[in-house]
């Protein structure tokens, strides 16, 4: 498939009706999400033929993408009962077979080293400090294979620092800066659009460690 | 959800210290078929845990698995065994119903095929 064509399928998905703010509900973009794929799969070849999980996969926009690029199997994890039901209708819209499970990332137990590949466009942690660790804390314990994440760049360090010290990654590279449109989804953003710098990220997790969590 | 997600998934309540493999609580199953993948099923074999897939695969409704998991070798030239691994892996779904812990029976309700894995504060 290609770029154009899947970021057009992506287009169409449905997204957020009433995001809610504690959970820093911003939409994957079509252009973002497509473009975070289509690397991991033509670059590295991480998804085609892959278990992969989307993790708070939102209204599945990932999920649907790595689907759509051939993934096997693809996972979409969510705490937002809403979320998963707007996620499961992209889904059928789009023909494609995607197990949807609610839970909280931090809270989620898991068996082995099944899933090859994690996806995800975690919570910027600027409502909850942090958030995004917290999910890659996870994510790197789940995937046998890769991480892609997108982080604000503005923490590009830390992320580097505190991914190789502490959470079990044995390479962190940012493989592009992106711009990130955030629309004015809430009242308390001022403009119209918030345009943030945001880090496309791939994390290897070290191998064999093979522990539930 | 497929039986390969529930091979995956387990109990985190506080305090619990083997929430694997979650018991299956039937209403409803679906099937879905999708196209068989001979060299993902070969990739996938040994990362399963047979037991909690055989025994799931029993309450789904499908018996046709065998108890002992085959050697590796079968699944390169036992095209039967494929088909049926590639039935019971992928294309079951448990569409209602619930995931129990094996430990306290805490109760995981499956609805749509989405099974809710939510704590309540004090199980975290």
């Amino acid at each position: 498939m290609k770029l154009k064509q899947l970021e057009s399928l992506l287009g169409g998905l449905q997204q957020f009706s009433n995001p809610k703010v504690e959970l820093e509900q911003y939409p994957t973009g079509p252009h973002i999400a497509a473009g975070l794929l289509y690397t991991a799969e033509n670059s590295f070849d991480d998804i085609s033929n892959k278990v992969v999980a989307d993790f708070g996969c939102g209204c599945g926009t990932l999920g649907a993408a790595a689907a759509l690029l051939g993934a096997e199997q693809v996972i979409g994890i969510d705490i937002d009962s809403q979320s998963l039901e707007i996620a499961t209708m992209n889904a059928e819209d789009l023909e494609l077979d995607i197990d949807f499970i609610q839970c909280d990332i931090s809270n989620l137990g898991w068996r082995g080293q099944i899933v090859d590949t994690v996806v995800m466009n975690p919570p910027f942690g600027t409502r909850k400090k942090g958030a995004d660790m917290d999910f890659l804390f996870v994510a790197l314990k789940v995937a046998s294979q890769a991480v892609y994440s997108l982080h604000k760049t503005s923490t590009r360090d830390h992320v580097k620092r505190v991914a190789l010290r502490d959470l079990n990654a044995s390479s962190a590279e940012v493989l592009c800066e992106l711009r990130f449109d955030v629309p004015q989804l809430y009242k308390f953003h001022k403009k119209k659009e918030v345009d943030i710098a945001v880090d496309l990220w791939r994390f290897v997790p070290k191998r064999s460690r093979g522990k539930d969590i | 959800m497929r039986m390969l997600t529930h091979n995956m998934l387990s109990s985190n309540i506080k305090g619990v210290t083997n929430g694997f493999p979650l018991r299956i609580e039937v209403e409803k199953v679906v099937e879905k078929q999708v196209e068989i993948n001979h060299d993902f099923l070969r990739n996938i074999f040994p990362k399963i845990d047979w037991k909690a897939f055989f025994d799931a695969s029993r309450v789904m409704g499908y018996a046709e698995l065998p108890e002992e998991a085959p050697e590796p070798s079968v699944l390169e030239s036992d095209l039967e065994f494929l088909r049926k691994f590639h039935h019971a892996l992928l294309e079951l779904h448990l569409e209602e119903g619930a995931l129990v812990c094996p430990e306290t029976g805490r109760k995981f309700p499956v609805n749509k095929g989405i099974p809710n894995m939510l704590l309540h504060e004090d199980e975290v």
